[in-house]
């Protein structure tokens, strides 16, 4: 157990059930009470931020999470396939636990994956991926400035928003939160 | 970061400032021990060991107290004073304290004695206290008022603390493990009253619950509560001031309640000051309040943090 003058930040704590991760604290102490820590937490499942005043003494348990660096390998049915970077074992994850974003997880990419007393329960991808496109209608040259776009298709199957100017074989780069074209890295 | 040179000039201005208005109205300046033996039962308060059964004050109001009981009317004692383990953008460990009595007043003189010197404080900072959203006088309210506004409940002050731990729970609050009435207060204070009084403008909120009480005396009229107020301006906990409790019997066994709560909790137990509880029966009805200095400079500069507005904050 820990208590409150274990507080820190990143620290992992269980609150009403669920796992937490300390983002800000602050020590107060109104006139003539006790000493409390007012914390700001992240659920680590949900994101919700959640503020609360920790009386001193106060136990609290430890949140059972662990986050591992993996590499996507390959899907399988309902499943995706992981391998972890430093030991090799592997690890299925339902595709639900990835969610949408599976559309921006390319093969042999690295992911961070958010374990919750010992089951995957979250993976979080690179913010920006760096993807060729395989499949786009032709270009038209000089039409640069108009702010028009165009679909392009990179390996994962996700269709992106890109400028008329990327042709099939360009390295472009994606905000993996967005979906967002960025900008083009590499020419086909 | 400690302050920079011009908060430190501008930190003397104000200090040299409140002095002057308190020889204005007639304050003898005292400098009572910092070294004692006998620094407060307060449950919340630990004090810092100096050498063998002696600690650094926390608070100077016991001898300030035997010197009114002495016959000194109207004093004054801007010092430092220092609290364990008390170390956030509000709270230093060492910090330095306005503490001052006048006998024969109503504990509302304390309060405009506090909007005067929020004005001194401004005037020689060179600001317009108007940032603060003050008009004067500031706001007055209760705890009561507080509760029944924020909370939702009405808060006599008299109920036993399984009624407020229902009160508290009803209301949303996690009041967790505490199970003593300060700590399920001071919970749904937190947690539903303080952040709105950041809001309101410089505000004294008055009639704190009797268990709350301290060195307060009974309210006449309404023993529920005591007299007591706290000022808050700016986000800041700014002074708490008393309606001297001058009633010896009442006032040991506060002391013995605090100093078993200290040694249930495995906290040091200080020797209570005999020499204090032998003096209140010659104190006068005297009216008695702590301001923060640091913080007083902090809500002048409009400065967040207590470790901007002094040279060294490591200490």
């Amino acid at each position: 157990m820990y208590d409150t003058s274990d507080i820190r930040k990143g620290l992992k704590i269980m609150i009403d059930g669920h796992p937490y991760t300390v983002v800000e604290f602050q020590f107060v102490k109104p006139g003539k009470g006790a000493a409390f820590t007012r914390t700001k937490m992240k659920n680590l499942l949900t994101g919700n931020v959640l503020e609360r005043n920790l009386r001193s003494g106060e136990r609290l348990e430890p949140a059972d999470v662990e986050t591992k660096t993996m590499q996507y390998l390959y899907a399988d049915a309902d499943l995706f396939v992981f391998m972890d970077t430093t030991t090799y074992d592997q690890v299925q994850i339902p595709k639900e636990t990835v969610g949408d974003q599976a559309r921006f997880m390319p093969e042999n990419i690295n992911v961070e994956v958010l374990f919750f007393n010992g089951r995957a329960v979250d993976v979080t991808l690179p913010n920006f991926i760096e993807q060729p496109v395989v499949e786009a209608d032709p270009g038209f040259r000089g039409d640069t400035a108009t702010g028009a776009t165009k679909p392009a298709k990179i390996p994962t199957g996700a269709s992106i928003a890109v400028p008329l100017f990327i042709s099939v074989g360009d390295i472009i780069k994606i905000d993996t939160r967005t979906g967002q074209y960025l900008e083009r890295v590499g020419r086909g | 970061m400690p302050a920079s040179r011009t908060t430190l000039e501008t930190r003397g201005r104000i200090l040299r400032a409140i002095r002057g208005w308190f020889e204005s109205e007639h304050f003898v300046e005292v400098e009572t021990p910092a070294r004692v033996r006998s620094p407060g039962q307060e449950v919340h308060l630990d004090a810092i060991p100096t050498g063998a059964q002696h600690w650094l004050i926390t608070s100077p109001e016991y001898h300030m107290k035997r010197l009114v009981a002495s016959g000194m009317p109207r004093i004054v004692q801007i010092g430092k004073c220092w609290r364990a383990g008390e170390r956030g953008p509000h709270h230093l460990p060492e910090f330095t304290m306005i503490e001052w009595y006048r006998v024969g007043v109503p504990l509302d003189t304390l309060a405009h004695d506090c909007e005067a010197l929020v004005r001194v404080a401004f005037r020689a900072a060179d600001r317009d206290p108007a940032v603060l959203g003050a008009h004067v006088p500031f706001r007055r309210t209760t705890v009561r008022e507080l509760f029944a506004l924020h909370v939702g409940h009405e808060l006599a002050g008299d109920e036993s603390q399984g009624t407020l731990h229902v009160l508290a729970t009803a209301a949303g609050v996690a009041v967790g493990s505490a199970t003593a009435w300060d700590d399920i207060f001071y919970q749904v204070f937190l947690d539903r009253i303080e952040p709105r009084l950041a809001d309101m403008g410089p505000t004294f909120v008055f009639d704190w619950p009797a268990p709350l009480g301290a060195l307060a005396r009974p309210k006449p009229g309404d023993p529920r509560v005591v007299e007591r107020f706290e000022l808050y301006a700016g986000g800041l906990e700014l002074a708490n001031a008393f309606g001297e409790l001058t009633d010896p019997v009442e006032q040991r066994r506060r002391f013995q309640e605090e100093s078993r709560v200290r040694a249930a909790r495995g906290k040091p137990v200080y020797p209570i000051d005999e020499a204090l509880l032998a003096a209140l029966p010659k104190m006068p009805p005297t009216a008695g309040i702590a301001l923060g200095f640091d913080r007083l400079v902090m809500l002048a500069l409009g400065v967040d943090r207590i470790q901007d507005v002094v040279p060294f904050a490591e200490h």
